[in-house]
């Protein structure tokens, strides 16, 4: 009897094996989500569900670039030139603090906006920040920004929607544990306010006139990333001399490495255990939310 | 040297003393013309956009957000007469081609001058769908910030004067459009609100309860709906 029970327990032992494989896998990002086809259904990885002693992943993106150079001034200065020289700058200044920095494009090339988020969204405990210089504000300044939360579907929402759009077909979720790549940024809204008030904070120190909280605006390129993420601006592009902006590396990188070294232990902490932080700092935290403004969800 | 000489000199010198007098005056009343004339983009857009008038027009104060001045990352509400249609939809598309073509300044203005309404729709749960010619998207300086001032100067303009709207949709040329002018994300509908309701959201927590999966806080102010 005991040797006819022998294959039976080898067949629970290749079971679990398979299905701990098949665990492993749905974490990684399918190849459609790294080439996304236009009409197919993409999907983003549902958590980073990374332990919590994996080292964290800094993606910098310097915005525009190639064909698109973004905002220019009227001396010449291109957008998608400043900012990949910030982004090297801090790239050395976060691997100096022993962190894993991927960059999204280093040369003057312009990815779209889904090969970016690809990129991010194929890192475990990543953290995702967008740099970009203004037309327009105040020369000098700098603002973060992080997407609005989501807002709850009313009845007269959807009845709007359809109206305006195809009637959504109701299926069940094909790949369970993996979320739609069009809002993958949805489950991680609060962790990227979070990061942003932070960085928001360093920035208003260092640069005279930038805000004390960040706002949240629908800033496309952060709606498709599955990570905490935020988008930077330095005010602006009109500066009559590029040094004015060159000026402003120094202490936005110092403003960025700090401003991660205090969320890390936040993100660690809300990753590991999903549990949030107490009601006192929530509220707290919740405070600087009034001078948000608007955005597209 | 003769008389007459010196008489054609004396002449001559008055006439060039007279211009240098008269010069920069003249200098500045013809970059006043430049400034205060219709540029080729005015008219195209008059042409294009001719003024809306409807039976129940009624001389009313409309308030309209533009940049405040001095300013160039702030906006500021500025009370002008208009004719203000009692329909919400001819109201909308009066309120918004003032927005856009009777700004202070130019230095003011949110939206490029050329641009024009296309078409606008209110459905009556209060979603309003404003369609924009390809201006709108190709003249908006490019950035957050600039786009997000542009955005919000419409939300804010009819928040203020048409209560019936509570959402908009952008259109760009009758499609949807993925950014406005590479940023700001147009697939998704804008809140319109005042920024008095914006600046007074309901509290949300900045981390959520469990991180992944949490309910979204309801009525957050500085949220659109998808």
């Amino acid at each position: 009897m005991r040797n006819a029970k022998f294959p039976i327990f080898l067949a629970f032992i290749a079971a679990g094996a398979l299905l701990a494989h098949a665990g492993s896998a749905s974490q990684a990002v399918p190849p459609a989500a790294a080439n996304p086809t236009p009409g197919a259904p993409q999907v983003a990885p549902a958590v980073p569900a990374a332990p919590a002693a994996a080292p964290l992943v800094i993606v910098i993106d310097p915005a525009h670039g190639g064909a698109d150079p973004g905002a220019h001034g009227s001396t010449g200065i291109e957008e998608s030139d400043v900012v990949l020289s910030f982004a090297r700058q801090l790239r050395a200044a976060l691997q100096a603090q022993g962190l894993r920095v991927v960059m999204t494009r280093d040369a003057d090339v312009d990815p779209s906006f889904d090969d970016r988020s690809a990129i991010v969204n194929a890192q475990f405990h990543a953290i995702f920040l967008t740099l970009h210089v203004s037309s327009t504000g105040t020369p000098g300044t700098a603002r973060v920004y992080s997407l609005p939360a989501p807002a709850p579907q009313t009845p007269a929402a959807s009845a709007a929607s359809s109206a305006l759009l195809p009637p959504p077909v109701e299926q069940p979720n094909p790949h369970p544990g993996l979320r739609a790549w069009d809002n993958a940024q949805d489950s991680f809204v609060y962790l990227s306010r979070r990061f942003a008030e932070l960085l928001q904070l360093q920035l208003a120190q260092r640069f005279r006139g930038s805000p004390e909280v960040p706002a949240t605006v629908a800033v496309r390129q952060l709606r498709t990333i599955a990570a905490p993420a935020i988008a930077v601006e330095v005010s602006s592009i009109s500066v009559s001399d590029r040094r004015q902006l060159d000026a402003m590396a120094e202490p936005l990188t110092d403003a960025v490495v700090r401003a991660i070294m205090d969320f890390e232990p936040l993100y660690v902490s809300a990753a590991g255990t999903e549990a949030g932080p107490s009601p006192p700092e929530t509220a707290a935290a919740a405070a600087p939310s009034a001078a948000s403004s608007s955005g597209a969800r | 040297m003769s008389r007459r000489w010196i008489i054609v000199t004396i002449i001559l010198a008055v006439c060039v003393a007279i211009g240098a007098y008269e010069f920069p005056g003249l200098r500045r009343h013809v970059s006043q013309l430049k400034q205060e004339g219709p540029s080729d983009a005015e008219n195209r857009r008059d042409v294009v956009a001719p003024q809306i008038s409807t039976p129940t027009d009624v001389q009313s104060s409309a308030q309209i957000y533009w940049l405040a001045a001095g300013s160039s990352d702030t906006l500021a509400a500025v009370t002008i007469q208009l004719p203000l249609s009692a329909d919400p939809v001819q109201r909308s598309r009066q309120v918004v081609a003032a927005l856009i073509a009777q700004a202070p300044t130019a230095a003011q203005r949110t939206l490029p001058v050329d641009a024009t309404l296309l078409q606008f729709y209110l459905l009556s749960d209060g979603t309003a769908v404003a369609d924009f010619s390809d201006e709108l998207a190709s003249h908006t300086p490019s950035g957050i910030l600039s786009e997000q001032l542009a955005v919000d100067s419409i939300t804010h303009t009819l928040a203020a004067n048409v209560p019936a709207i509570a959402r908009l949709k952008i259109l760009i040329h009758g499609q949807e459009a993925d950014t406005l002018a590479g940023h700001v994300d147009l697939t998704g509908f804008f809140q319109v609100a005042t920024p008095a309701a914006s600046a007074n959201p309901q509290p949300q927590p900045s981390v959520a309860p469990g991180l992944l999966n949490s309910p979204p806080p309801a009525g957050s102010a500085t949220s659109g709906q998808k």
